[in-house]
């Protein structure tokens, strides 16, 4: 589907995400915090890398810096060879935009619009599509999905693991170069979590690239290259080839 | 609509819509909403009959379960009922197709939610200027002054280029206010508006609604906190799909 050319000159492969000692640090009353301290990470075209950590270990933040909905407090962040951490929020949200679809926890669907209405809305922002191949495009997503019977339907109509789908749908909805997914089985049951992150392993082997943090080592162990992550610092990095196909 | 001790001159943000003075703006009929699963039918409402006047501030109360979601999503056209009639401002809900109430909806009713449904990757105004896309009620280039008029109505001006998860949950629930305000709805609803907050919030968020029907607005918001119930014109509590109890407040 995404038919750009991620080498550069050297002929290495360029990497999509590439984050160079990013550390951020929340300040409150009870004092300060460090969420991340120096992380070093890289996500390559067509992989499937989660990060993994107990609650607290800074995944989210992670997930919330990579896609800029977050500032780091010091380090790089280039997404697909732009330095997000130098943009505005607004060039964030562009940039976003165009190369990232991002999937939540807890789904965030607008419950006032209609299955298919949700996943034209993110090409409503882009403008890549004209309005005749949003509907089209926006129903094949469905159908990749398997949901294409609820077009009509609205979200709160659905379950769980079809709302997470309807998300998913939603997140490729301008072609991105990566999905980014922050816990996305965490609101689900663990028969209906296996379903969606079979979604996953199936876009990734359609040539998709995907990043997804999660809690659950059941999920985690179906990448293929698992970070570990414990107070805001990679201690454990594990490749496994093809464990996803 | 929006005339304000709250803000300066709101008059040119009003669509001319015109209300009849004191009419019955939302009217059920026997409605009836029943629910079938794996594990049999169950009846979320059992024949609800509900009359609601333009200008009220209504209260749903009860217990989880009684049908008080139920109730607000056959009024706002998300959920369909089983049988009986559901009227809002004139047109009967029940006989739209899912694209005309989609359409129905976005123009006259303001939905507020209890997880605040912002979507975390639009900045507060953008959030705004979404629903307004989908209103189509304003021109275009209005829309931004209108919207940051909004924020300021709801005390949320200097946040109006911030992402919402970078706000509380009180400053968000106010975003989704004026959000809900967006294409100048006749209706308010609002699903435990109050239920994600910590106490100050809460009175904050509900203060804002306190404000919006003393500047004309209808609202209908479900609570389980009896002392906020007991804030709005009218209390309605339903037990097990029917309303059991019904009464003015001062």
């Amino acid at each position: 589907m995404n038919e750009q050319n991620f080498h550069s000159n050297t002929g290495e492969t360029r990497p999509l995400i590439d984050l160079r000692n990013v550390v951020k640090t929340y300040n409150s009353l009870a004092g300060s915090v460090t969420a991340l301290q120096g992380v070093d990470l890289q996500v390559f075209p067509g992989e499937f890398l989660v990060v993994t950590g107990k609650s607290g270990s800074g995944k989210t933040t992670l997930v919330n810096i990579l896609t800029g909905l977050d500032r780091s407090t010091s380090g790089e962040i280039w997404v697909d060879g732009a330095p997000l951490h130098r943009f505005s929020t607004e060039k964030a949200a562009r940039l976003r935009g165009k190369t990232m679809g991002v999937v939540f926890q807890s789904f965030e669907l607008l419950p006032t619009l209609t299955v298919m209405q949700n996943v034209m809305l993110p090409m409503d922002f882009v403008r890549r599509f004209s309005v005749r191949e949003q509907r089209q495009r926006a129903l094949q997503l469905l159908e990749q999905v398997d949901i294409a019977e609820h077009a009509r339907k609205y979200p709160t109509a659905l379950s769980g693991g079809q709302q997470q789908r309807l998300a998913i749908a939603r997140a490729m909805a301008n072609d991105p170069a990566i999905l980014v997914a922050d816990e996305p089985t965490g609101s689900l049951d663990s028969a209906t979590a296996t379903a969606v992150i079979d979604l996953f392993a199936d876009l990734v082997r359609q040539g998709r690239t995907v990043f997804l943090v999660t809690h659950d080592k059941d999920v985690a162990k179906r990448g293929s290259r698992i970070l570990t992550l414990a107070d805001g610092e990679i201690i454990a990095a594990e490749t496994r080839e093809g464990s996803y196909a | 609509m929006l005339k304000l001790d709250l803000n300066q001159d709101t008059r040119k943000f009003d669509n001319g819509r015109q209300q009849e003075a004191n009419g019955r703006l939302v009217h059920l009929r026997e409605v009836v909403k029943t629910y079938q699963s794996s594990a049999g039918t169950f009846t979320a409402l059992q024949g609800v009959d509900l009359q609601v006047e333009s200008g009220a501030f209504v209260s749903i109360i009860g217990r989880s379960g009684s049908g008080k979601s139920t109730l607000i999503n056959v009024i706002t056209g998300i959920d369909r009922p089983t049988s009986g009639e559901v009227i809002v401002d004139h047109v009967q809900i029940h006989s739209l197709n899912e694209e005309q109430i989609a359409v129905w909806r976005g123009r006259s009713i303001g939905v507020i939610f209890q997880f605040f449904q912002l979507l975390p990757t639009l900045t507060s105004v953008e959030n705004i200027l979404l629903a307004m896309d989908y209103g189509g009620q304003y021109p275009r280039r209005e829309r931004p002054e209108r919207a940051m008029h909004l924020l300021e109505l709801v005390g949320m001006a200097d946040q109006a280029h911030r992402l919402p998860n970078s706000l509380s949950g009180g400053q968000q629930q106010c975003v989704a206010i004026a959000r809900a305000l967006a294409n100048d709805p006749v209706l308010l609803t609002a699903d435990e508006p109050t239920g994600n907050l910590d106490s100050k919030s809460a009175e904050m968020v509900f203060h804002l609604f306190e404000n919006l029907a003393q500047a004309g607005k209808t609202i209908l918001m479900v609570t389980h906190d009896n002392d906020l119930a007991a804030r709005a014109q009218r209390t309605i509590k339903l037990a097990d799909g029917r309303i059991v109890d019904e009464f003015t407040n001062r």
